[in-house]
């Protein structure tokens, strides 16, 4: 036994060692733990240097960044002239350039509506208004402006829709909708009752048995062949349908997945305080269920978001959608690298957000453990 | 001596379980069980493990179904209706083995929600009852905090309160104290002992022999899922009659 350095019961609280802390550490632990995390490093960057450069000098250092047409561009590097004179289009489709404002005050409402429900110190009454408005009142706004045809606007048909203004209108329905069915399919799915529960297992199994490629071609070519021309929805509405009922049963087993991982006695105690069934789901089972499946749930609006250019295949033209046909324009043949790489950063941008704000949002419906 | 003995108890019968039979599929786990509670009575129910005690008082108030007898609690016979059901579990609390609090919303959160939301109580006197109750239970400090910042103990004491929350006129306890360290229980049991002197009718399923011997009225012995003895706490413990709470007796209080 060595030496008490201070008397029993009064061990004061130390501050780590120096080297398990700082840049060193950090490098030591993760970089060079041992020899083959050491050749691992190396070997990583090796790559980099040998590909990175390469990369900028394509995209940024050879590249050609203003012009009106093909040969403004050296060919050197990417020629985002391309991006520059087809924007509008890869933004909107062919929606008629003195109406774009309509979709751009949409975007400008959205956000200003949007900002509040991000900022801690703004009330709890104010968010609650601003979430409705912006999920009952909005969409109908969004209507009106997006399509006209009252209120002195000009009617937008739908089939001029198209970039990346179409890719949001689809995913944004989507996921705004699939989540509320979503939840009532599992819900369903769960039920005592024979005939609810049947139901909700044929329909989810159903759309899950099929691929969303099917259900827009049988959207736009089939239901056409059975409905008279007259009766049947607009082809952008057939699409939305689809594709919200495709994604809905997907979520909808997200959040079975919730559901069963709440332990019995949670319903057990909501049900001994007198809550009824409705009740219990909303204030205490979904609330608990929902926070366990925020992975699983973005997860799948990020596969939805990005299943949005499927639409491609019945004639729709989403971000990517414009990004090839713009490539395919004689007058701009070659140049469907740079299309493609601006539509992935488009998408990335979109997708890389929601993957951050779910994680941020884990983080702060984080109550400590659970009982 | 136990003085609650000679207590003088209310004719009113609140809880009534009638030649009452349960199965689980083909599994036989409550055995014609009548029972009578009157009105401020305390009742503590043991027996070995499976013996269908929590069984017993869960379906008391219609956790578990029973297929066979009555039940009638405050004069409300429970059947399949639901409106029946609602009406039973408003006036029956009930605490857990494991508290089962709501691990997503903070204490105060918890004690509310049932008044608000069931009993349409405006928040601020919801909030106002809860901080009673709270306070009766000993920890109004921690109403802000989530039921996973607070020890197995000071949960059970927030389950409780959050029942009496919803002022039921009948509490029943499973086990409420057996997943608590024992430094913890005390806490607990001198919560339920404060509610009993307070007229609480209660059913209570325990172990813990000491709290039954001094607030029983009456201690009912159960194994495999009939009722073998009923009797008041001095004689239950000091004449057992049946060779099974014989043996019971002796394994729980043997060492
Ligand atoms: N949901 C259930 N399904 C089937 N059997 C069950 C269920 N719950 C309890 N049992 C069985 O019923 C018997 C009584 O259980 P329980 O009432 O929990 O006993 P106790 O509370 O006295 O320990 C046990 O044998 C148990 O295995
Ligand atoms: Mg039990």
């Amino acid at each position: 036994m060595t030496e008490q350095k201070y008397p029993i019961g009064q061990y004061p609280n130390l501050p780590p060692p120096k080297n398990s802390v700082g840049v060193v550490a950090w490098l030591r632990d993760s970089l060079f733990s041992n020899w083959f995390n050491t050749l691992l490093t190396i070997l990583a960057i090796y790559i980099v240097i040998k590909t990175i450069p390469g990369l900028l000098d394509w995209a940024f250092f050879s590249a050609d960044w203003v012009g009106t047409s093909r040969d403004d561009c050296s060919r050197e590097g990417a020629c985002w002239v391309f991006i520059n004179v087809w924007f509008d289009q890869l933004m909107y489709g062919r929606f008629p350039e003195d109406q774009v404002w309509r979709i751009q005050a949409s975007y400008i409402i959205a956000i200003a509506a949007a900002i509040p429900l991000f900022i801690p110190a703004v009330s709890r009454k104010i968010k609650t208004a601003l979430a409705l408005f912006l999920l009952v009142l909005f969409p109908i706004i969004c209507f009106y402006l997006y399509y006209g045809g009252s209120f002195g606007l000009e009617v937008v048909e739908t089939t001029l829709w198209g970039g990346l203004f179409l890719t949001l209108v689809i995913a944004v329905t989507g996921i705004v909708m699939s989540l509320p069915l979503g939840i009532l399919l599992a819900l369903g799915r769960r039920s005592n009752m024979p005939v609810v529960k049947s139901v909700c297992i044929v329909f989810i199994e159903f759309w899950r048995g099929i691929p969303l490629i099917t259900v827009l071609f049988m959207a736009s070519v089939m239901f056409p062949l059975f409905v008279p021309e007259e009766l049947s929805p607009d082809k952008l509405i057939r699409a939305l349908i689809g594709v919200t009922l495709f994604s809905s049963a997907y979520m909808a087993e997200v959040v079975r997945g919730g559901l069963q991982a709440i332990p019995k006695g949670q319903y057990e105690a909501a049900a001994a305080l007198g809550l009824n069934y409705w009740k219990s789901m909303l204030l205490i089972i979904l609330p608990q269920a929902l926070k366990m499946v925020i992975p699983g749930i973005v997860n799948t609006f990020i596969g939805l978001f990005k299943d949005t250019t499927l639409v491609l295949i019945i004639g729709l033209f989403d971000l990517l959608g414009m990004a090839q046909l713009a490539a395919t324009n004689p007058n701009w043949l070659g140049f469907s690298i740079e299309g493609y790489v601006f539509a992935a950063l488009g998408f990335f941008v979109f997708c890389f957000t929601m993957s951050r704000y779910s994680q941020s949002l884990e983080r702060r419906l984080n109550t400590g453990h659970r009982n | 001596m136990s003085e609650n003995s000679q207590r003088e108890l209310s004719e009113e019968v609140v809880i009534q379980l009638k030649q009452m039979h349960k199965w689980y599929g083909e599994f036989h786990v409550l055995k014609d069980i009548n029972l009578e509670v009157k009105k401020g009575e305390r009742i503590v129910v043991c027996g070995p493990s499976g013996s269908g005690k929590s069984t017993m008082i869960r379906c008391i108030n219609r956790l578990e179904e029973h297929q066979q007898g009555q039940i009638i609690v405050n004069g409300i016979e429970l059947t399949s209706d639901v409106k029946n059901i609602e009406e039973v579990r408003r006036e029956v609390g009930m605490c857990f083995q494991h508290f089962n609090l709501f691990p997503h919303l903070t204490i105060l959160e918890n004690l509310t929600l049932a008044p608000m939301w069931v009993r349409k109580i405006p928040k601020a006197e919801a909030e106002a009852t809860a901080m009673h109750y709270l306070e009766r239970v000993k920890i109004p400090d921690q109403a802000n905090k989530y039921p996973g910042q607070l020890s197995g103990g000071q949960q059970q004491r927030v389950a409780i309160a959050r029942s009496l929350c919803m002022k039921p006129k009948i509490m029943l306890f499973d086990e409420p104290t057996s997943a608590l360290d024992p430094e913890m229980i005390a806490e607990v049991l001198d919560v339920m002992v404060t509610l009993a002197e307070e007229g609480m009718t209660m059913i209570c399923v325990t172990h813990e022999m000491g709290f039954a011997r001094k607030v029983a009225d009456r201690v009912i012995f159960m194994d495999a899922g009939q009722v073998i003895e009923e009797n008041n706490p001095h004689d239950f413990f000091e004449k057992p009659e049946n060779e099974r709470t014989k043996l019971f007796l002796s394994q729980i209080l043997g060492h």
